[in-house]
């Protein structure tokens, strides 16, 4: 057993509102860059949609995550090393910009400088690639959202796989819900395996996926290999950049500025600890039903005496420890099960997951009654169809969503019994095969969500690795060359960028 | 005068062209390692880039390979499995002609779709242009050559160009009197090869030095601990 600890997250999409307020956060503070305009470390997505970058989830397409061969060892989708490497010069697994959306910004100076006309000025589309004016904005980074477009379009969502859908496209039977997406910080990443350059790696003390920004060389396989479409090419540096999981602030023991910022309060993070001995194993899995199963298996019960001794002898500092026991992520994910992963079926072990969002119950409007599943709803009469769901977070197996969504009806049906009725309904804790003790904690932690709970994160112990008093007066985060601008246009030895925003600025001031 | 600027086009150019090269590229290295990369602009834009891409690349590391072990190899291994200078200077002109040809494509394709293309126009330096079209009259310089080459299928030109690169590189004098006679293209075409060497460290051209062979055999899993001290 080797015992290795992630700092990992669980996101309420039951709670989401959509507001975007942590992808607009998350931009200002690390991608409001030139080269980076079109990227979104962390986007929502309204669902059912093709996402961010346009159907990202057919893998048959983009060729993300792994492939399970027939001696049962795992390869790259994009094809073992050989392979990967004959597609260096042009890889033909990569998105183009307008997958994404090609970035703008608009002429608004014109509207401070424009001669007197018979007509208002108006600040048209400029691209911020090339510079010119774009006639008409065709796609953006949230063109679906709350179900914009037509139903033919966001029906080629993946996620219809299997499921008749021609009757989603009426009014009556429209579902939706929000999708926030971020880098997994996987266990078994595909990112990582294939870099040619061997730039991108995890950090064994607390799981965050980093790309090491003076070893790439953007031969941009990282790009096809990540099934989520989470390793986006700066076009500017010509480096791969990713969701950092803020590790600034995860090492000092804050949240993610996602996380930190989350208006609906859906994000939790804390440990979660795992044997890294048994990754590949649970990546090999045979049939893909049994990823999600498999994943939690490898996770480890940080309250089990026998792997806190093992962890204690491991390194895993004290601290740590006592966060994997307090962990909001392990409560959900492994003691109620009612998170899970995005996509288990990629094969990459993914650690954000996420809890299903429940819907109005359908029958009650058609048929005049609720279907009941003893005390609790029948979940089946959900507006948002179980399939999807299912092929959302556990590759199709409709039943451990199911019973997560049983477990949020009971816990809000002993709730309103125990608040409005003032009685203990043991009996449906029962039914769904938790303590009523549970039941109350799970309110306190998914319902209540205070800070404290959402967030159990262990400060880095930093002064194990460096010598943290050599640091005082250092340069903090740069782009490397050490305390040099960090702005790589300034180095003009090597290559001045061509700047298109310094284009654009320069030319609205003449 | 002539002579004068023979020797130093083919005697001490050589020598600060390499120079530079290996100095400023180790420096570029060390001092800024995040300026290091490829420069691909295949996410602007996919048309036309990669017959282009693929086209090139194959052509010029055909290329560089032939022209190392061509002129680098000393001419007794050649002598001794029994290929005459003849039947270098054919094979070389053929393989040549091929991957030149194959070059000459490719580069044409992606000098029309940077020229062409507003994105990739727009998102180019200076130094961008300035190395795809001095690969190119390099390219074509080296495919006139050809013609010429044929003219005199004896193989002794070509033994001059080979002697002369075996002395610049095993540091003997007197290098340059060998090439004093040739035909303008070919010194044009040294002086172009010399000069790729020399804007080398200050173009995205460095990214030859980091082809990843080492893909070939990593674990796929790479983890660094910051108590092991990795680097990052």
């Amino acid at each position: 057993m080797k015992v290795r600890a992630q700092v990992s997250m669980v996101l309420n999409l039951d709670k989401c509102i959509g507001c975007h307020t942590c992808s607009v956060t998350c931009k200002n503070v690390w991608t409001n860059r030139e080269g980076m305009e079109y990227v979104w470390f962390n986007n929502v997505e309204t669902k059912p949609g093709v996402g961010y970058p346009k159907d990202w989830e057919n893998q048959d397409r983009w060729k993300g995550g792994w492939h399970r061969k027939k001696n049962g060892k795992l390869e790259p989708r994009i094809g073992g090393r050989f392979r990967v490497l004959a597609k260096i010069f042009a890889n033909p697994d990569l998105p183009e910009i307008d997958d994404y959306y090609e970035p703008f910004t608009f002429t608004y100076e014109h509207l401070q400088t424009a001669p007197e006309s018979p007509t208002m000025p108006t600040a048209r589309p400029v691209s911020l690639i090339s510079g010119e004016i774009m006639e008409k904005i065709n796609w953006g980074p949230n063109w679906e959202e709350i179900l914009g477009g037509e139903f033919s379009k966001r029906s080629q969502d993946y996620n219809f796989r299997d499921i008749e859908k021609e009757i989603y496209g009426q009014f009556e039977q429209t579902f939706m819900f929000y999708l926030p997406r971020l880098c997994e910080h996987c266990l078994n990443p595909t990112c990582v395996a294939s870099c040619p350059s061997g730039s991108i790696y995890k950090r064994e003390e607390d799981g965050i996926v980093l790309v090491d920004q003076e070893k790439c060389r953007g031969w941009r396989m990282c790009v096809s290999g990540c099934p989520y479409k989470k390793i986006y090419y700066n076009w500017q540096s010509g480096k791969a950049e990713k969701c950092t999981f803020c590790y600034p602030r995860i090492e000092a023991g804050q949240p993610t500025v996602c996380s930190e910022t989350c208006v609906g309060r859906i994000r939790y993070l804390g440990v979660i600890l795992y044997d890294a001995d048994r990754i590949e194993e649970a990546a090999s899995t045979p049939d893909e039903k049994d990823l999600y199963e498999a994943q939690l298996d490898i996770f480890l019960d940080p309250h089990d005496p026998e792997v806190i001794r093992e962890a204690r002898e491991q390194g895993i500092p004290e601290a740590w420890l006592e966060a994997a026991q307090n962990s909001p992520v392990y409560k959900m994910a492994i003691e109620w099960k009612v998170a899970f992963p995005l996509h288990p079926e990629y094969r990459t072990l993914p650690m954000v997951w996420y809890v299903p969002p429940l819907s109005p119950i359908q029958g009650a409007a058609e048929e005049g009654h609720i279907g009941f599943d003893g005390e609790i709803p029948d979940a089946r009469n959900l507006r948002i169809p179980m399939q999807y769901l299912a092929n959302l977070l556990t590759a199709g197996d409709e039943e451990p969503v199911l019973s997560a969504i049983r477990r949020m009806f009971a816990m809000r049906i002993f709730m309103r019994d125990k608040h409005v009725h003032g009685r203990l309904n043991n009996h449906i804790a029962g039914e769904v095969d938790l303590l009523p003790e549970q039941i109350e904690e799970m309110y306190k932690v998914m319902a209540l969500a205070a800070y404290e709970d959402r967030y159990v994160i262990p400060t880095s112990h930093r002064e194990e690795a460096e010598d943290t008093y050599g640091l005082q007066g250092g340069c903090g985060f740069s782009f490397g060359n050490g305390c040099s601008e960090g702005d790589s246009s300034e180095v003009r030895l090597f290559g001045k960028p061509n700047s298109i925003r310094g284009a654009l600025k320069k030319a609205s001031m003449s | 005068m002539s002579e004068y600027l023979n020797d130093a086009a083919f005697g001490l150019y050589p020598y600060i062209a390499l120079a530079v090269f290996l100095i400023g590229s180790l420096i570029r290295y060390d001092r800024d390692p995040y300026t290091w990369r490829s420069g691909s602009s295949q996410l602007l834009r996919k048309r036309q880039f990669a017959w282009g891409s693929y086209l090139f690349h194959i052509g010029i590391l055909g290329l560089f390979l032939g022209h190392l072990v061509g002129l680098l190899t000393p001419i007794v291994i050649f002598d001794a499995i029994g290929i005459s200078h003849a039947a270098k200077q054919m094979l070389a002109i053929v393989v040549g002609g091929i991957f030149g040809i194959m070059c000459f494509a490719g580069l044409t394709l992606l000098i029309h779709r940077r020229l062409t293309d507003p994105r990739i126009r727009g998102t180019s330096t200076k130094m961008d242009f300035f190395i795809l079209f001095l690969l190119y009259a390099q390219l074509i310089l080296g495919l006139i050559s050809i013609p010429i080459s044929l003219g005199h299928p004896e193989g002794d030109q070509m033994m001059a160009f080979m002697a002369w690169a075996q002395m610049i590189v095993t540091f003997q004098g007197g290098a340059a009197d060998l090439v004093a006679s040739a035909h303008w293209v070919f010194k044009l075409h040294i002086f172009l090869g010399l000069t790729v060497f020399l804007v080398f460290p200050f173009s995205r051209l460095v990214h030859i030095w980091s082809a990843p062979f080492g893909y070939l055999t990593r674990n796929y899993q790479v983890v660094r601990s910051r108590k092991t001290g990795g680097a990052g």
